[in-house]
């Protein structure tokens, strides 16, 4: 008997329990204000939410961001952002990111509870560039945007997305006598643009 | 495995261990604040734990049903027994791709398996990659936290460590700066990896993808480098469907540190284009445990550490102290289920003060399944027989009402009379530091019956 | 009539009479003659709790027959009754009387909030006092909310002690920790278990504490050892203790 049947055969031997499965349908917190809520746990987690009027105004914002302005190498998937000296030709070596300062990429949608913002894979070449790049910069449609993470996958389809990620702020670590650092891997900071009229409030 | 004496030796040093307790306290007091924020948190535990339980119960259906739509994705999936077929067959994979350097994050499976000796001893290179457990392997110790694993090394002592291995400067100990030293070095490492081993927090069997949590982003930096992606998991690590994942997720980052949710929350279905996918699902002991009604909900263990960081005695001892992969409470249920004998000091290090069962997120009766331990090594012989024969002793004086009385009587009498030195020696533990109370004349049934018997005059 | 048996545990026979005596007159002051049966030992928690259940049993027989004929049980120790209503299954599951003898045995506290609904008890007791939330009370017997748990905020103990004027519950750093005694914890892991209390002493101390209390005389016996070895400047009194006295002077 091989190793799989074997474990089997040993899960197999407890005593019949019978425990159904709940359902958590409708279940989670709601919020007045569900994007102010947003920010709020975006802010407390170390990112900074920033509110652009519509699509024109999003290369101005961009251009407010110091390490943006600053940026020697920025790298955008948002269609029609590009700054002057960024690569406009999508990078064939993973491994050339390595020197990428700014990263301009699309979120899908924001979760209110916590503060993250869903990205996949599939909007990007190399995956790797949600973590490699220095600063990370996520621009999001305002009015896609959820309570909590019940109703987060109650969205969310895994059909075709091989790899895909929630990202809360930028990367830290507290492994150091409990003390909070930025910085750790993963990029340095997180702005988030949320562009477009905020969702209307819920009917009472 | 002697706890007593572990956490005898690190309680000598007060100025440590009081620090080490209070760093580890504000970790719960961060839970605390997290948590109080979701006015339906007990609930949504029930929930935890429900779905935990129902997973569990069917747990052969669930991890079929994984493997089947993992493999449909184009996952391999490897099934091992024990903490040797899991190292076998990580290294056999790595052999096969001539993989010689590995960005491992981390896993506490790996750990309890030992992966890292057996894959250096085979001249693959293992670089943990998680802060915390980078630290621990520079220095060569054991994690002694789940999630914060150098939680118990001041920052001066891990400037000393980078100094030593990075030539970094004695004095540039602040915690930014020594995570800055870490980025870089680290950053060199997932360059030139080979390969990627990760954990699993949660396999759903539903789509066959899995999820990892981590703060730093290393998980996804080392898998979204190299080809090659191997990732280990315990049996019990399976839920049901995505939609579960809301209810855990929800759990796991606000007991474990206080956060809303972990800074990444990575989704894999299937192998990257071009690369390779392999999950490793390990046994080693726990379909034995599943079998124990007794002990069968620790296996409901999510590994956030929220029982560890409330434990005052965790907290006052040190991870080490409980000399298993994993200390603190939920250790302390598990290593007896591995060696009973190794690990029997381990349910007694506790005043089952239940603050850990309080605040387990999946609803683990920890306190009542260390209970539970003690009567397993009582009935197994293995209590020391000087315990075993004074717990007789006072079994057979309390059984009768007059050896009672008169036990006491002379108790007391003795310790009214005797001089202090023949009161409080070395033998005497409880007088070590505490003074036995002011000794009354007469005990409680001595002044009842007295008061009755004037009453009837 | 109903009768009430007075259940004290052996350390507080022993060494804490006046506790036994405070329980007395407290219940007697609300009207009820509570009676000790002399049989009565020791309910048998070290045993039980060093997993000893062979030895435990005998212990866990004698109680129930001792008190099978009483309408209600009361004790000053939270432990002692969490080990009747939660740990004697092991024992006495089945027991003709033994169902009976978990619903009508209590602790001190609850008894006079649940049974004689007594919300708090007047009086004048003007000390600062800290409240040592005995963790057997608290979270195995549900004296009040813990602070581990998303409830709404209650505590019957404090609302007993707030009807004494003059009284100043102080606010402790840490609310509910555990103080470390653990019954045979408290010399099996010595070392931990006086860190522990220590830190519960000074958390008190620091909040500006002149008394110490709580409903279970084991945490306090432990901690007063250790403030007295110390000589520190802090009172240990049973809450059954501070109610009558307080009661009492304010008579």
């Amino acid at each position: 008997m091989n190793s799989k049947n074997k474990i089997l055969a040993s899960i197999r031997k407890q005593p019949v329990r019978e425990i159904s499965l709940p359902d958590s349908t409708g279940f989670g917190i709601r919020y007045e204000d569900p994007l102010g809520q947003f920010e709020n746990m975006l802010e407390q987690v170390g990112g900074v939410a920033l509110r652009v009027a519509d699509q024109t105004q999003i290369a101005k914002t961009l251009e407010s961001i110091e390490v943006y302005r600053s940026a020697k190498w920025v790298l955008s998937g948002v269609p029609g952002v590009q700054r002057d000296n960024s690569d406009a030709a999508p990078v064939d070596d993973p491994y050339a990111l390595e020197q990428l300062d700014v990263a301009v990429l699309a979120g899908e949608f924001m979760v209110a509870e916590n503060g993250a913002i869903w990205v996949s894979g599939e909007h990007v070449k190399h995956r790797v560039v949600y973590v490699i790049a220095e600063h990370l910069i996520l621009v999001v449609d305002a009015q896609q945007i959820v309570h909590n993470l019940h109703e987060a996958y109650d969205r969310l389809s895994f059909e075709q997305v091989q790899y895909g990620l929630f990202i809360s702020g930028p990367s830290k670590t507290a492994d150091i006598a409990a003390t909070l650092v930025t910085g750790a891997q993963g990029a340095r900071s997180l702005h988030v643009l949320l562009v477009g009229p905020p969702p209307a409030t819920p009917e009472r | 495995m002697n706890h007593p004496r572990q956490a005898g030796q690190y309680v000598a040093d007060q100025e440590r261990a009081h620090w080490h307790d209070n760093v580890i306290w504000f970790m719960r007091e961060k839970r605390d604040q997290a948590v109080k924020v979701i006015p339906e948190w007990e609930e949504l535990r029930e929930l935890g734990s429900q779905i935990k339980g129902h997973t569990l119960s069917r747990l052969d259906d669930y991890l079929e049903r994984f493997e089947s739509q993992a493999k449909r994705l184009g996952v391999q999936i490897h099934w091992a027994l024990d903490a040797e077929e899991h190292n076998q067959i990580v290294a056999g994979i790595l052999q096969a791709a001539g993989a010689r350097k590995v960005v491992k994050s981390k896993s506490m499976l790996t750990e309890e398996c030992h992966l890292n000796q057996f894959l250096q001893e085979r001249n693959i290179q293992v670089t943990d990659t998680d802060l915390g457990e980078r630290i621990v392997q520079l220095r060569q110790e054991a994690p002694s936290h789940i999630i914060t694993p150098a939680i118990h090394i001041k920052h001066e002592e891990v400037a000393e460590l980078f100094h030593e291995h990075f030539g970094t400067d004695l004095s540039a100990s602040d915690p930014d700066q020594l995570v800055a030293v870490a980025r870089d070095a680290l950053r060199r490492t997932f360059i030139e990896a080979d390969a990627a081993i990760t954990g699993v927090n949660f396999a759903v069997a539903e789509t066959g993808g899995f999820v990892v949590c981590t703060n730093e982003g290393n998980v996804d930096m080392g898998t979204g480098l190299p080809r090659l992606h191997i990732a280990c998991m315990g049996i019990e690590k399976v839920i049901p469907r995505i939609k579960d994942l809301g209810v855990f997720l929800r759990l796991l980052a606000r007991s474990a540190t206080g956060q809303p949710i972990t800074v990444y929350t990575s989704h894999f279905h299937g192998p990257a284009a071009g690369g390779e996918l392999h999950l490793v699902i390990v046994d080693n002991g726990r379909s034995e445990l599943l079998q124990k009604p007794k002990f069968n909900k620790s296996l409901n263990c999510i590994r956030c550490g929220a029982c560890m960081n409330t434990c005052p005695v965790y907290r006052r001892s040190g991870g080490h102290s409980y000399g298993y992969t994993i200390p603190g409470p939920i250790g302390s249920v598990l290593g007896p289920s591995r060696n009973m004998k190794e690990f029997s000091s381990l349910p007694y290090a506790s005043s089952l003060c239940g603050s850990c069962t309080a605040v387990c997120p999946v609803k683990i009766d920890l306190h009542h399944q260390l209970l539970e331990w003690r009567k397993e090594i009582v009935s197994a012989g293995v209590l020391p027989w000087t315990k075993r024969f004074a717990m007789k002793v006072a079994s057979l004086v309390l059984r009768n009402t007059w050896l009672y009385c008169t036990s006491g009587r002379i108790f007391r009498m003795m310790l009214r009379r005797l001089p202090r030195v023949l009161v409080y020696h070395r033998l005497n533990l409880w007088g070590r530091q505490r003074d036995f109370p002011r000794i009354p004349d007469t005990s409680f049934r001595e002044w009842y019956a007295q008061r009755n018997h004037e009453q009837q005059k | 009539m109903k009768r009430v048996g007075l259940f004290i545990p052996c350390y507080v026979d022993q060494l804490y009479p006046q506790v036994g005596v405070a329980v007395l007159e407290l219940l007697k002051r609300f009207d009820v003659v509570a009676e000790f049966p002399a049989a009565q030992t020791c309910c048998g928690q070290p045993m039980a709790n060093t997993g000893c259940d062979n030895e435990a049993q005998p212990l866990a027989e004698k109680f129930l027959q001792v008190f099978q004929d009483y309408d209600h049980v009361v004790c000053p120790s939270g432990s002692c009754v969490a080990m009747v209503r939660h740990h004697y299954d092991a024992y006495l599951s089945g027991r003709p009387g033994f169902d009976q003898l978990k619903a009508k045995t209590f602790e001190v506290c609850e008894y006079l909030t649940d049974v004689l609904k007594i919300e708090t008890v007047h009086g004048k007791f003007p000390h600062r006092v800290g409240l040592h939330q005995s963790c057997h009370g608290l979270r195995e017997l549900g004296l009040a909310s813990s602070s581990e748990m998303v409830t709404q905020s209650f505590s019957k103990v404090q609302n007993l002690l707030q009807g004494l004027t003059g009284i100043e519950l102080v606010e402790l750093s840490r609310t509910d920790e555990c103080c470390g005694f653990g019954g045979t914890f408290a010399v099996n892991e010595e070392a931990v278990s006086c860190m522990m209390g220590n830190d519960r002493i000074r958390d008190h101390l620091d909040a500006g504490a002149e008394v110490l209390t709580g409903v279970d005389m084991s945490c306090l016996m432990h901690l007063e050892g250790l403030i007295r070895r110390q000589k520190k400047n802090l009172r240990v009194m049973h809450v059954a203790e501070i109610l009558i006295a307080g009661e009492r002077a304010g008579r």
